[in-house]
């Protein structure tokens, strides 16, 4: 369980968030959906403890992120995998090496078992044909699928996904998508996930975030938001020019 | 009038002191950044072979520039001190001196100037690169240790190629100065080489060891840790890049001054 107690955040003079609380549960989809620059990615952050509150608390499975230990940081992350915006790859390693990183540097495994594993994570993001391809060879959008591919190959009880379908062609969203649903459904895994991409939030989500100006203005399932009042929800999700919103 | 001295008075101290304060917390950073290295090392044997790739790129790709440098920095200072002594008749110093000044100081100094152009400006760039592109937060992501995986085998490698690339540069250099000698001084090689033998001291090789030991120390950190501390994309990979490249020189000089006086008696 992932709980946002009463954050804030600033950097400088600007404060990101304000007085931000949301629970997440256990096997939840939970998608936080806003303009760019309102936040989003501050919460993604926070979870994985990159930031510290300036006010509030960040708690994961009990255990408080905010100001624990480098050790205790070092556990909780082991129980997640983040999917950065670019994939975040290392430039030196090819894609099959970026995926096994992990497994190969806490020696999870046996050469045979991290190849088995790898394999099977390649083949399940279509990446077969690039596993022995450099970063630098690649697509942004394979790169993204790479970073997916090395987010989950521990297993991890939280993914964190940071726009997951941008610059993706509209077959390949779908099939992220449908791994994210897959995930949810067939391991329990708790997925939050920042997006501006509308359709994917309505596919994906248990429950919808709308961030504005650091303050969730409002949260609900899919529908709720569909038939939401509030006009910064409907300006936003109808990318209408007109409205509340300032652009 | 008066408010406006005032209030540019209270600007320039504010900003002298968010500088200085700046400069006290990152040469924090690097000094623990350094103490953690000494303690990742203890995983030196595990990260062998990124230690060993490492010291291609920052000691064997550098060796044409350092063979270059090394040679013709011999030949031109063979040749200035040369003519000179060759006007009392006392050429045969240039062996001695030769010697003298590429173990105790040109050597190392040498190196070290080269190898900071060359390698610690690319480690800054190459983890700056990392640092923007959130390569390192993936890696913190996935409970890698940033210092074991990155920093620790640079600062090895470092440790192990400036010294080795320095002895490489001393030999280089009194060639040169061989050269020199034996086509514009007339001394014999035999000759320049028997007058150099006689003139090597123990304690001039190991301070001269001793100090690009200390140089590669400076150089792998400030650049690990200027790689580290980039921000705002390629503008900040520059800057972590260009204030590494100079940093090291002036650390370099300064520490070299003071570890020559403390050796040969300057520190009192």
């Amino acid at each position: 369980m992932i709980e946002f107690k009463n954050v804030s955040k600033s950097f400088g003079m600007l404060t990101v968030l304000d007085n931000v609380s949301f629970t997440i549960e256990e096997g939840e989809t939970f998608v936080i959906i806003g303009q760019s620059g309102a936040g989003k990615t501050t919460i993604l952050r926070h979870i994985a403890g990159f930031f510290d509150p300036r006010e509030g608390d960040v708690i994961i499975d009990g255990f408080k992120m905010n100001g624990a230990s480098s050790a205790v940081r070092g556990r909780l992350r082991e129980k997640m995998g983040f999917l950065f915006q670019s994939g975040a790859l290392i430039n030196w390693l090819t894609v099959r090496d970026n995926i096994a990183l992990p497994l190969v540097e806490h020696r999870l495994g046996t050469p045979e078992e991290i190849d088995k594993i790898v394999d099977d994570r390649l083949e399940k993001l279509q990446l077969s044909d690039a596993a022995d391809k450099m970063p630098s060879d690649i697509s942004g959008g394979m790169k993204k699928r790479a970073g997916l591919a090395r987010a989950i190959v521990r297993n991890p009880a939280i993914i964190l996904y940071d726009e997951p379908t941008s610059g993706l062609d509209p077959v390949m969203s779908a099939r992220i998508n449908e791994l994210i649903i897959e995930m949810q459904r067939d391991l329990g895994v708790t997925s939050v996930v920042v997006t501006h991409d509308m359709s994917s939030a309505y596919r994906i989500a248990d429950r919808i975030a709308m961030l504005y100006r650091g303050s969730i203005v409002e949260c609900g399932t899919p529908d709720e938001i569909r038939k939401s009042s509030n006009r910064i929800v409907q300006q936003f999700i109808e990318g209408k020019i007109e409205g509340p919103i300032e652009t | 009038m008066f408010n406006n001295l005032k209030s540019a008075l209270y600007k320039f101290f504010a900003d002298t002191g968010a500088r200085l304060l700046r400069q006290v917390e990152f040469s924090g950073f690097t000094l623990v950044l350094l103490f953690r290295t000494f303690f990742e090392m203890r995983f030196a044997f595990r990260k062998r072979r990124e230690i060993v790739k490492q010291m291609y790129i920052s000691g064997v790709k550098s060796m044409l520039v350092v063979t270059i440098v090394a040679l013709f920095g011999g030949m031109i200072l063979a040749l200035h001190t040369g003519v000179e002594f060759l006007k009392y008749g006392q050429q045969e110093m240039v062996p001695v001196l030769m010697i003298n000044i590429m173990n105790k100081e040109m050597g190392s100094f040498l190196t070290a100037i080269i190898i900071t152009a060359f390698s610690g400006a690319a480690m800054a760039a190459e983890l700056g690169t990392m640092k923007v592109s959130e390569e390192i937060d993936a890696l913190e992501m996935m409970s890698i240790n940033p210092v074991r995986f990155l920093v620790m085998p640079r600062i090895v490698s470092m440790m192990i190629m400036l010294p080795t690339l320095s002895i490489y540069t001393i030999v280089l250099g009194v060639t040169g100065g061989a050269i020199v000698s034996s086509f514009h001084l007339g001394i014999a090689p035999e000759t320049y080489f028997h007058r150099l033998y006689e003139s090597i001291w123990l304690k001039d090789m190991y301070v001269g060891l001793f100090k690009s030991f200390i140089f590669a120390l400076i150089i792998s950190s400030i650049s690990c840790a200027n790689g580290l501390k980039a921000e705002n994309g390629a503008l900040g990979v520059g800057r972590a890049t260009r204030v590494s490249v100079v940093s090291s020189y002036l650390m370099v000089l300064i520490s070299g001054y003071f570890i020559t006086a403390f050796f040969y008696g300057g520190l009192v």
